[in-house]
């Protein structure tokens, strides 16, 4: 079958209009027409045997996963559908050639309108429901755009993001509806879905599967209450509303509740939904078309009111109304067509659409006139046109029914009123426009439009009379075929015939013409009743109700990003103490079976100090000098502590640690004021705050003592019998840093050289002032390199590198290694800034200390690489012990390398940082505070 | 051990090189050797990350013992389908950011390309690690790079932010060590496989400290993840920092969404004994009310980089939803939009620099401002990017919601999920639709005459937009492949699996 290609045509010819914008117009738009024309062919070309009863589908497996198919079928429905949307198409890009002025970008225009006819194609033909919502999404982005397209005018963006958000929203009920169905089926594709009626029917699902299909359907297709989107849509161009208001975009909507009604229709809930909501539609758009001054805005509620005729022959579950509304969506497409585009070129040549100023236009356009005569006659369901017929059936249909009990004859009564006000603004349309004496105040005097751009209304309305008068030959197997789909079974026995003989509806259609006649002679009471009614903007209403929102948004989000970090690390501290404590209720004691060290004197001294050292730290955090002096005593508790229980690796390390970083941070507080502003948290904050700090602090305490307490069976039994013989060390600690964990140690010594770049990053370009004064207002020291400090510490520089040399080099057997070894090197040289200043130091050393943090980090990683060479993994080591004369038996490992990459990075990071914390003391030096 | 076989390290390996050497002197001060560097490199990277990709969709998990000592004793890399994939990710991310840096960002401060390099050894480092203590190194290596590259470019603004985010991070990561501390303390080894393989025999006592531990963990990947109520930091950083920045953060939030993955959806998953699934009764209101505070925020936002911030604080909620369904079915839509969220995100972020250095004052806040001199080129891409972030189709956002919304299967469950994410669609819509009308049409006077992208900059941000339809294009296997990595994700791995892969 051909019909495969159908949807795949126009979306290759997106791009045709941009590509041949810069060739003149027609043959943009010629080229344009192309590929959606050849689609139609096509669609000719197996028309045939979808009009003898078959359908077809293909299926390409796409996204198994999701239950998404690229999945076509072609039936009746979708055959009727894709006449109505590749012809009436075809038309549009003929009238819009003419329609668009020069300033309009015809090749934007003819790629949005082309992307649209796809997605249409694309839900008409879709036999895979996922992919029927994919396309279903695109014709409201598509439409989107079309209704912006003059996007400088206010009323275009408001309405073309009304129109997005409420089809958009249905979508998402759309989906979320086909997820469902396709979950209770188990499939998604139509042809088994269409099917399961029965299952659906009886799920438990099956009400909100159907309120969510509702959704859908009901905002696409603007029925009450989300009709309001469809009248600001109006400020699209004109040929869009042709377009997207007859046949295709409100269109969807019907399509939906036409393509699932084997499969949703025939309960109780949908009759009572559907049918009410349609018969409310037909008559709130009748109404309020009769009101609408604007020549669009009469069409566009008269669109409404058509759409909720439709609805509500699908909603009367019966047979013969699903086939009613199948012809009427084919009749009102191609009639109200005709009049937008009629609307267009009254606009168009005449500059105005308010039909308060238009009159009187018979005698300049005799031929658009007549024409759009026979269309609003078609509309209003003058015998002899095409809306004659389904309003007919539509009539007929009313009459059989018991929707509302007792209260049903209400039905056919409330259809004729509708139709009464169909009639009327039919005439209104005619008279208004085309009578009714002169034209006032236009601004140019109005006339025939182009040739061709006649021909579109021409053709539709000559298939108006040609449909009205002999419909059995014309769409008979058309609607047979459609209506075969829609129902999915034999159709039942019906005449498509003008003539009935004298019956009710006939009846009723007499009496809406009568009375259509008499509300329009009546207008005048009818306008000023209608003027004491407060005029209602939906698109203001709209707007204000989506700010609101967004202001509601705002203070929510201010009352909770509330810009504080105490409160945003209160809101960490607490959510982490949440999540702690709990498990601990449950624990009946935290007292292991290990026994305890009995407490001596040292320990508990240590301790307190401990204690005392951290409460001093937070009470004088505000003295910030005080604070630092109490955290290092912090430190050095920790580092003899580290000592007192046999871990004299880490007492080094965290004393060398707590010398550089005290250093660090004193040269730091000396560009801050010397006092944190006295704290302006209010004092509930500082109790929770405190006891939160202490909860937390308690809880960590029980779960040290519960660890300590228990006895562990863990991998560090392996370390220590396999430092020797696997790493070839004694030090267990450095072969667990150098060797089994070495790549613990290249992250973090990358860490350490990253820290170094961020911070130099961030001061580089800082531009700091010092004070001359402290807080007190004495002046500072100018005594700034005390004569005996540079004398000792010189002296001491090769002291301190011997040592350091020493550390590192005993560190894989003994305590030390190429961390502390660093550190060590590290404060000789500091010290030397210290005694020095920087400008002594920059005059010797000479190497920029990122290239230290370079070396160092190669080094490391270079010796994991060579590891390679072995066919080893990266960081495996290698040792071996050799002897040379004199000097004996020693070893040599892979790890004494590594460990000089750590060694030269620690060096290289802390005195990037100090280098630089220092040079802001010298250069471009700014003082304030003298006076 | 051929160099083929050590392919596992290379996306560690290669940025961190690449960051030391743009460290030598003959480099570091060549701003254009440096670009074609970084680029060569990231081209390197995006080429192994598809070769691991490949190896480990046709061969299996790939195990690297560090120093070849076997776990638990060393460290190993763990490369399967979720890390793997992962590693792409940030492979491709990083190419982009990098190109877009290259066009001039990066000359607003010192070291970006290094930086970035080692951003990216820290984000690789930590998808790939299979040991706890490790992956606590490597998100020491991410942070301290995050900490450096968000001030780049400098600014009151920036520090500001950057001071919330080092804060609040350094509380983090002191949690992080308890956490640990503790879990070894009751655990007594550092291998996510070993760690699996003890959970279910621990005793009483050893059953609720282990349980406070690793809840604690929750609090410190949910703090990188920026789930409610520890995702305050999020908008102000991501909002403030230069936008090839704020553009490689879209990945450093899934980063924590991955731990959280693959500590309490599966070490404390299913099979964990006592302990099976603690994290769930928390995980499942705070993912509900991390999309609806996020959905929120995006409504309320006033600008393209803070409300691109506050979706990505709403992907991240959605993903916290499909952790907690607890299926493969659900890993392997979170799986997939994952991979869609970062991508959309990101590309949004740098298209959110253009668009801000070409409105003048106006910046990218929605208000009236003068036109853009690209407005046309800008406002396709902006329009591609909405469809793709709410979730439309014909871009990757609607497979990857549409597999979320199949994967719930309990009807309660199902009316909180759908109505929050559906929801949230809602207002992404509304939100962007307002957005894209304002910043490119509510316009006045004459264009400014503002910088003009430049090529390169257009480059990276297709190359990240491009990968939107192709996501749904080749939606089939790339689905297929995010089942595969759910399903090993949620098979999880033993000790024993561990050592005999190694092999």
């Amino acid at each position: 079958m051909h019909y495969f290609w159908v949807p795949f045509l126009p979306m290759l010819g997106i791009i045709i209009p941009l590509l041949t914008n810069k060739f003149n117009r027609s043959t943009c738009a010629l080229a344009t027409a192309l590929l959606p024309a050849l689609a139609l062919g096509l669609i000719l070309f197996d028309l045939p045997a979808v009009l003898d009863g078959q359908a077809f589908t293909q299926s390409i497996e796409w996204i198994p996963l999701l239950g998404l198919n690229l999945s076509f079928r072609l039936d009746g429905l979708s055959v009727l559908f894709s006449l109505l949307i590749l012809g009436i198409g075809l038309l549009v890009i003929l009238y819009a050639r003419y329609y668009l002025s020069e300033k309009d970008h015809m090749g934007r225009f003819y790629c949005y309108l082309i992307m649209f006819m796809t997605a249409m194609l694309g839900i008409v033909m879709s036999n895979n429901m996922l992919q029927l919502w994919f396309y279903w999404e695109l014709t409201s982005i598509s439409s989107f755009l079309l209704i912006s397209f003059w996007s400088h005018s206010s009323d275009a963006r408001k309405g073309a993001r009304m129109a997005l958000t409420i089809t958009g929203a249905g979508g998402l009920a759309l989906l979320a509806g086909i997820v469902l169905l396709g979950e209770v089926v188990g499939s998604y594709q139509l042809n088994v879905v269409l099917n399961s009626a029965e299952l659906v029917q009886q799920h438990p699902y099956y009400l909100a599967i159907l309120s969510l299909f509702l959704l859908g359907a009901f905002t696409k297709s603007a029925q009450f209450p989300f009709h309001f989107w469809l009248p600001h849509a109006m400020a699209a161009p004109t040929p869009v509303s042709a377009y997207l208001h007859s046949a295709t975009m409100v269109k969807a909507g019907i399509f939906l509740l036409a393509r699932f009604y084997p499969v949703l229709a025939g309960t109780e809930v949908w009759f009572v939904v559907v049918s009410l909501t349609g018969l409310f539609t037909l008559l709130l758009g009748a109404y309020t078309a009769l009101f609408k001054h604007d020549l669009k805005g009469l069409l566009a509620y008269s669109t409404i009111s058509h759409l909720g005729l439709i609805v509500l022959l699908l909603g009367l579950n019966t047979e013969l109304a699903a086939i009613a509304a199948v012809f009427h969506i084919i009749n009102h497409a191609i009639f109200k067509a005709s009049l937008f585009m009629a609307a267009g070129i009254i606009d168009h040549e005449s500059g105005s659409r308010d039909m308060r100023k238009l009159n009187g236009l018979w005698k300049y356009m005799p031929i658009t006139a007549t024409l759009a005569m026979v269309a609003s006659a078609s509309m209003a369901g003058v015998p002899l046109l095409n809306g004659f017929l389904s309003k007919e059936m539509f009539f007929t249909e009313t009459l059989d029914q018991s929707i509302l009990g007792s209260l049903s004859w209400l039905i056919p009564v409330l259809a004729t009123i509708g139709g009464a006000f169909a009639v009327a603004y039919s005439l209104r349309f005619i008279h208004d426009v085309f009578f009714n004496g002169e034209p006032k105040g236009l601004t140019k005097t109005p006339h025939e439009p182009p040739r061709y751009m006649r021909v579109p209304v021409e053709i539709l309305v000559a298939l108006c009379l040609v449909v009205g008068i002999f419909p059995a030959y014309t769409v008979g197997p058309l609607l047979d075929s459609a209506s075969l789909a829609v129902l999915n079974h034999p159709l039942p026995e019906f005449s498509l015939a003008i003539w009935h003989g004298f019956n009710i509806p006939l009846l009723m259609s007499g009496l809406a013409i009568a009375g259509g006649l008499a509300i329009y002679l009546n207008r005048k009471p009818l306008f000023r009743f209608e003027g004491l009614f407060p005029a209602i903007d939906a698109k203001i209403k709209f707007e204000g109700a989506i700010q609101a929102c967004v202001r509601w948004a705002q203070k929510v989000n201010q009352t909770l990003e509330s810009g504080s970090l105490q409160r945003y690390a209160f809101w960490l501290c607490f959510f982490a103490l949440a999540l702690i404590a709990p498990p601990l209720l449950d624990l009946d004691t935290t007292r292991g079976s290990q026994a305890e060290y009995p407490l001596n004197g040292a320990v508990a001294i240590a301790a307190v100090l401990l204690v005392a050292g951290s409460l001093a730290t937070v009470i004088w955090s505000h003295y910030r000098l005080i604070a630092l002096l109490m955290l290092s005593l912090v430190g050095l508790v920790v580092s003899i502590t580290f000592a007192y229980f046999s871990a004299p690796d880490l007492a080094l390390t965290q004393l060398s640690v707590e010398i550089v970083t005290v250093i660090l941070l004193l040269l730091a507080l000396y560009f801050f004021p010397q006092h944190t502003p006295t704290s302006k948290s209010r004092p509930s904050h500082f109790v929770r705050d405190l006891a939160v700090a202490s909860l937390i602090g308690c809880i960590i305490g029980s779960i040290c003592f519960a660890l300590m307490t228990s006895p562990l069976d863990s991998i560090s039994e392996f370390f220590i019998a396999n430092a020797k013989t696997g790493g070839g060390g004694t030090n267990v600690v450095n072969v667990i840093l150098v060797d089994f964990r070495g790549f613990d140690t290249f992250g973090e010594i990358t860490v350490l050289g990253i820290a170094a770049l961020g911070i130099y990053k961030l001061i580089a370009r800082m531009r700091l002032s010092m004070r001359t004064k402290d807080h007190d207002g004495r002046l500072w020291a100018t005594d700034k390199y005390p004569v005996l400090l540079s004398v000792i510490s010189q002296s001491l520089l090769p002291l301190f590198l011997l040592i350091s040399a020493y550390i590192f080099m005993r560190g894989h057997n003994l305590p030390g290694g190429g961390f502390i070894a660093g550190l060590i090197t590290s404060i000789a040289l500091i010290q030397q800034y210290l005694a020095h200043g920087v400008d002594w130091m920059t005059k010797r050393v000479s190497v920029s200390y990122h290239y230290f943090i370079a070396i160092g980090l190669v080094t490391a990683a270079i010796t994991g690489l060579g590891s390679w060479a072995f066919g080893q993994p990266f960081l495996t080591s290698w040792f071996d012990y050799f002897s040379l004369p004199w000097i004996g038996k020693f070893e040599l490992t892979s790890a004494l390398v590594f460990d000089l990459g750590v060694y030269l990075t620690v060096i290289g990071a802390t005195l990037l940082i100090l280098a630089n914390l220092g040079k802001l003391t010298t250069k471009e030096r700014l003082t304030v505070g003298v006076r | 051990m051929s160099l083929l076989d050590h392919l596992v390290i290379f996306p560690i390996l290669l940025p961190f090189f690449a960051g030391v050497i743009l460290l030598f002197p003959s480099i570091s001060s060549a701003l254009n050797k440096q670009r074609v560097f970084t680029i060569a490199t990231s081209v390197l990277m995006v080429i192994a990350a598809a070769m691991l990709l490949i190896k480990v969709q046709s061969t299996g998990i790939q195990v690297y013992a560090l120093g070849n000592w076997s776990a638990p004793f060393g460290i190993v890399l763990v490369a399967d389908a979720f890390s793997a994939l992962m590693i792409a990710l940030s492979a491709i991310l990083g190419l982009a950011v990098i190109l877009y840096a290259s066009a001039g960002e990066d000359k607003n401060g010192a070291f970006f390309h290094p930086l970035i390099m080692f951003q990216l050894m820290g984000i690789n480092g930590a998808f790939l690690t299979g040991d706890a203590f490790n992956l606590f190194v490597f998100f020491e290596v991410l942070l301290i790079a995050s900490y450096s590259l968000m001030i780049h470019g400098g600014g009151k603004q920036r520090v500001q932010a950057n001071i919330h985010y080092v804060f609040l991070n350094l509380i983090g990561s002191s949690l992080f060590l308890f956490a640990l501390g503790t879990l070894y303390g009751t655990l007594g080894t550092l291998n996510f496989a070993d760690m699996a393989d003890k959970i279910p025999h621990l005793s009483n006592n050893e059953l609720m400290i282990t349980k406070s531990g690793a809840l604690l963990l929750l609090a410190v990947f949910g703090l990188k993840a920026a789930m409610l109520p520890l995702h305050f930091w999020l908008p102000k950083a991501y909002a403030n920092t230069s936008a090839p920045v704020a553009a490689l953060f879209a990945i450093m939030t899934k980063v924590g969404i991955y731990s959280i993955w693959r500590v309490h959806g599966v070490m404390f998953g299913n099979q964990a004994g006592e302990l099976a699934n603690i994290a769930l009764p928390w995980l499942w209101p705070i993912a509900l009310a991390t999309i609806a505070i996020g959905a929120i925020s995006v409504l309320a936002s006033q600008s393209l980089r803070v409300l691109c911030s506050n979706l990505v604080i709403v992907s991240v909620g959605t993903l916290l939803v499909t952790i907690t369904l607890n299926s493969v079915q659900a890993s392997t839509a979170g799986i997939y939009y994952l991979v869609h969220s970062t991508i959309a995100c990101a590309a949004m972020f740098l298209l959110a620099g253009l668009i801000q250095q070409q409105r003048g004052k106006a910046e990218d806040r929605f208000v009236t401002a003068r036109a853009m001199p690209q407005s046309a080129k800008l406002g396709f891409v902006f329009a591609l990017l909405a469809i793709a972030l709410i979730g439309m189709p014909p871009l990757s956002g609607f497979v990857g919601k549409a597999l979320i919304l199949q994967s719930v299967t309990d009807t309660k469950q199902m009316a909180w999920i759908w109505s929050l994410i559906l929801g949230a669609g809602l207002i992404s819509l509304i939100a962007l639709s307002r957005a894209g009308t304002s910043l490119f049409w509510r316009t006045s006077g004459e264009n400014t005459t503002a910088l003009q992208g430049s090529p390169i900059q257009y480059l990276a941000i297709g190359i990240l937009v491009a990968l939107l339809p192709l996501m749904v294009i080749f939606g089939g296997s790339i689905s297929d492949y995010a089942q595969l990595a759910a399903e090993q994700l949620n098979a999880g791995l033993s000790l024993q699996q561990l050592n005999e892969v190694a092999k």
